[in-house]
């Protein structure tokens, strides 16, 4: 659905034959385009035109760079300007101040404040060993308290007990004291979810702040909110003056432009990203990730961080060092296969790949889908180790026992057979290539799976290169050589940073 | 006015499948929906429904006075209006469109504030007609099968609340299957608005199989002669693979009871949801066969205007839309009211 933003100016810059200075009627061109792709990504129509008037200003008479084209320049620009605006600044949360540290959550309704500040709470007591009691003051949807009760057990975080009839006010109250008699160091209030028009609802939370006096306010906000992140943002800062703001939902494949507005009307910090549902995905905010795929640009950082995160370093190193020798056994092709799995699945690791419309698209009109994985490493499995080493073993009673053993048919034990006499040529004909990672990289990203998997048979190199081409910035050590548009100097979301030269791996990137 | 058909032109006829443009409802308002107890101020569906959107009408027709007062309609007006769209999250190719049928035989011309709201309208609720329908309830099927999907958050159990006191107080009788056994708590907050209306809730332990959960429930309503059954889900991101599929499989289990079962999937739509919307259309809608969609939150100042592109797009019903979180805070969703609140008449 959503153009990449370098393809499309890529469309109008790249025409420009001539070099030099970036014209200012070149530039107001651009402009039309990226203020487009930030309305597609949600940014608020109010803080899309002070950036544009931002990029404007620093791009016009900008020296274009020899290796690049002028779209790509302004790119670059753009990116920046937006990792700037996003904010360098990004800090964690401050518990400098008298124990307990009150910390307190607002927002919308639904926005995932309960769950966030069970996050919250986890990350403060594994991280800091710091001792935190949760309390909820949501007395107005059903079950609330009882929710934060649960996530409070579930990860092992005290929290306050629940006393029904009481007013928010005085829970908060309640909590601070539990809080200074209990010796903890942190307490953190979860506040009912509130439309910022509510005029009591926000009067009592002005009443819950003056109570507590919180050394933080954060602003809980979905990341997949349009247009009214101004709105919600500005009015939740001017009655309680927050001091952060969380995203949520940034696991969803929303653009998430609404962080760029809230950040732009309340000059505050986007402090932690929620990630997935579970207790432990938050993470801290990165302005290069989230600009990255504001452009639509992709998770690249993301993506490696983790690939890097779950891929066995040892078994990796195993793998790439075969692999260098040019071999390729049916046991790496099972191992690629769990890799991917673990990676969270097909789906998941499109959703991380930059240009991912086009090539989502193609593969779901492929037929591949996660159990694809699954049946494949079944039949694998189903075979002999005998086999598995040398699969020209594998004639027709054996397929047949394999494809029995693993519930599949005997044409998708060929197909496996004939994907994995594919890949091992490539691996082969790859033998030369220069990184370790380039190697692993593309056959996890490219040459393994995207391409390897179609039930019909990989598709041939050309269309393998056709479909990184469609790929601004190509895959992650997509194919070697030739990747368009690859190692633009300084553009994070369009090549690897600092991939941490896969065998060995312990650093994560930055 | 403006020429007809000229939506399904710019978006490729794609949308709305047996188009029958047929007069708008004039409104039945609610004399067939007893109002449940509401002691308090009985405010009108319109005014409420106004009050939900007078937000975004009032920026809207500000923005519109301020656009078109004594203006010429140029190509700077124009795109002021184009942004005033844009910021009701219409989204740019709808706003687009939309300013293109204004532009239309209007160009260069004086254009009077009136004149604009109502073409803007007329455009509006030209996308918004053909999909404002009333949730049907098959009254041959005992029970009638809703299952309610959506991202986390967007209103579904709130919803299956508010739904449980209108349908109740038609005289139906409603079971609730507390499909979301994943988050915390969620059994408990449906249990509380089953207890609203006095419906009963069907529920397993927190972490059950839902599918097996949704099973057991279908075949008790069955037994119990329920007319609906009500099923809430956990809510998912549509993007998560796993969890599509696992909505997929309630409803196979589902249609292992009753093949023709679900009779609806209501997807709920957080009106604060930007461009995102459209995704959680397409994807709730190819994996769980969305049949509906409800509107939540348009109580606040987020605008809804999202939902001009997804019924531009996919034609699918609306049925309701969310004022709030009191159990009367349901409305019916109606596309003349919305096209003309949103235009600010
Ligand atoms: N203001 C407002 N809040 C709503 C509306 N519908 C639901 N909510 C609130 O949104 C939050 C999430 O709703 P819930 O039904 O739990 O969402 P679910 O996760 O989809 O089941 C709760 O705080 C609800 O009270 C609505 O129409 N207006
Ligand atoms: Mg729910």
């Amino acid at each position: 659905m959503f153009e990449n933003l370098s393809e499309r100016l890529g469309g109008i810059l790249d025409r420009l034959t001539k070099r030099g200075a970036l014209s200012e009627a070149d530039v107001n061109e651009a402009m039309r385009e990226v203020r487009r792709a930030l309305i597609e990504a949600d940014v608020a129509l109010d803080v899309v035109r002070s950036f544009t008037d931002k990029v404007r200003s620093r791009a016009v008479g900008e020296q274009v760079i020899r290796s690049v084209t002028p779209g790509q320049m302004v790119v670059k620009i753009v990116h920046d300007q937006l990792v700037e605006m996003l904010g360098s600044d990004a800090r964690g949360i401050d518990l400098n101040a008298t124990r307990p540290v009150p910390l307190m959550l607002v927002g919308l309704q639904g926005s995932g404040k309960t769950t966030t500040a069970a996050k919250i709470a986890r990350r403060l007591t594994d991280r800091q060993k710091l001792k935190v009691l949760l309390a909820s003051l949501d007395t107005r949807r059903p079950a609330a308290q009882e929710q934060l009760r649960v996530l409070g057990e579930q990860a092992g975080i005290e929290t306050l007990p629940i006393i029904p009839g009481q007013l928010p006010v005085e829970i908060a109250g309640r909590a601070m004291n539990a809080g200074r008699l209990g010796g903890y160091d942190v307490v953190i209030l979860d506040t009912a979810g509130r439309t910022h028009i509510d005029e009591p609802l926000m009067v009592e939370m002005a009443d819950i702040k003056r109570t507590t006096n919180p050394h933080e306010i954060l602003l809980v906000a979905d990341s997949l909110t349009g247009q009214d992140a101004v709105n919600l943002a500005k009015s939740f800062n001017d009655r309680v003056g927050i001091t952060g703001i969380v995203l949520t939902r940034v696991d969803g494949d929303g653009r998430g432009g609404a962080a760029l507005s809230m950040r732009a009307v309340t000059e505050r910090p986007i402090k932690l990203i929620g990630t997935g549902e579970k207790l432990d995905a938050l993470e801290d905010f990165d302005p290069e990730r989230i600009a990255g795929r504001i452009l639509g640009m992709g998770d690249i950082v993301g993506l490696v961080e983790k690939a890097a995160a779950n891929i066995d370093a040892e078994q990796a190193q195993k793998a790439a060092e075969r692999m260098r020798k040019g071999v390729f056994t049916l046991d790496d092709l099972a191992e690629q296969l769990g890799q991917m799995q673990k990676l969270g699945g097909m789906s998941s690791l499109m959703g991380m790949i930059p240009g991912i419309g086009k090539a989502k698209k193609q593969i779901d009109a492929m037929g591949i889908d996660d159990s694809v994985f699954k049946r494949q490493v079944a039949i694998i499995s189903s075979m002999t180790r005998a086999e598995r080493r040398n699969p020209d073993l594998l004639k027709a009673s054996r397929k047949k026992r394999v494809a029995a053993g693993s519930g599949t048919k005997v044409e998708e034990v060929n197909k496996l057979l004939k994907m994995h006499r594919q890949m091992a040529d490539m691996m082969k004909a790859m033998g030369k290539g220069k990184g370790m990672f380039g190697k692993l990289g593309s056959m996890m990203g490219m040459g393994g799976m995207g391409g390897g998997l179609p039930p019909g048979g990989m598709p041939d190199p050309a269309a393998l290169e056709k479909l990184a081409r469609g790929m601004p910035g190509g895959l992650p050590g997509g194919l070697p050589g030739g990747l368009p548009g690859g190692g633009l100097p300084g553009l994070g979301g369009m090549k690897i940073p600092g991939l941490p030269g896969l065998p060995g791996l312990p650093g994560k990137k930055k | 006015m403006a020429e007809k058909g000229f939506f399904r032109r710019v978006f490729g006829g794609a949308s709305t499948p047996e188009a029958e443009q047929t007069e708008v409802v004039e409104t039945p308002v609610p004399a067939a929906v007893p109002a449940v107890e509401a002691p308090v101020e009985k405010v009108t569906w319109f005014q409420k429904l106004k009050r939900g959107l007078s937000r975004s009408s009032n920026a809207i027709s500000e923005s519109i006075v301020s656009v078109f007062t004594k203006r010429k309609l140029d190509a700077a007006a124009l795109e002021e209006f184009e942004e005033v769209l844009i910021k009701a999250d219409l989204g740019p190719a709808t706003a687009m469109a939309i300013t293109d049928a204004l532009r239309t035989g209007r160009y260069d011309r004086e254009i009077s504030e009136e004149e604009v709201k109502e073409v803007l309208a007329a455009e509006i609720r030209k996308v918004m007609d053909p999909v404002a329908k009333p949730l049907a309830i098959d009254a041959a099927r005992k029970p009638h099968v809703i299952l309610v999907v959506g991202v986390n958050g967007t209103g579904k159990t709130t919803t299956i609340g508010k739904l449980t006191a209108q349908l109740t107080a038609e005289g139906r009788k409603i079971v609730l299957a507390a499909g979301d056994t994943f988050r915390a708590a969620a059994i408990e907050q449906l249990k509380i608005w089953g207890s609203r209306s006095g419906a009963e809730v069907i529920a397993r332990e927190p972490g059950a199989d839902a599918a097996g959960l949704a099973f057991d429930a279908l075949k008790q309503a069955q037994e119990t002669g329920a007319d609906i059954l009500l099923i809430d889900t956990a809510g998912r991101l549509q993007n998560r693979d796993e969890l599509m599929a696992e909505l997929e499989k309630i409803l196979r289990v589902i249609r292992k009871v009753d093949p023709s079962a679900p009779h609806t999937v209501l997807l709920t739509l957080d009106a604060t949801t930007g461009q995102n919307a459209l995704s959680q259309v397409e994807i709730f809608g190819k994996r769980a066969g969305v049949t509906g969609l409800v509107m939540t939150k348009l109580d606040g100042t987020a605008r809804g205007g999202i939902l001009v592109a997804i019924s531009a797009k996919y034609g699918l019903p609306v049925h309701y839309i969310g004022v709030g979180e009191g159990i009367d805070d349901l409305e019916p969703f109606a596309a003349d009211d919305f096209a003309r609140a949103l235009a600010g008449l």
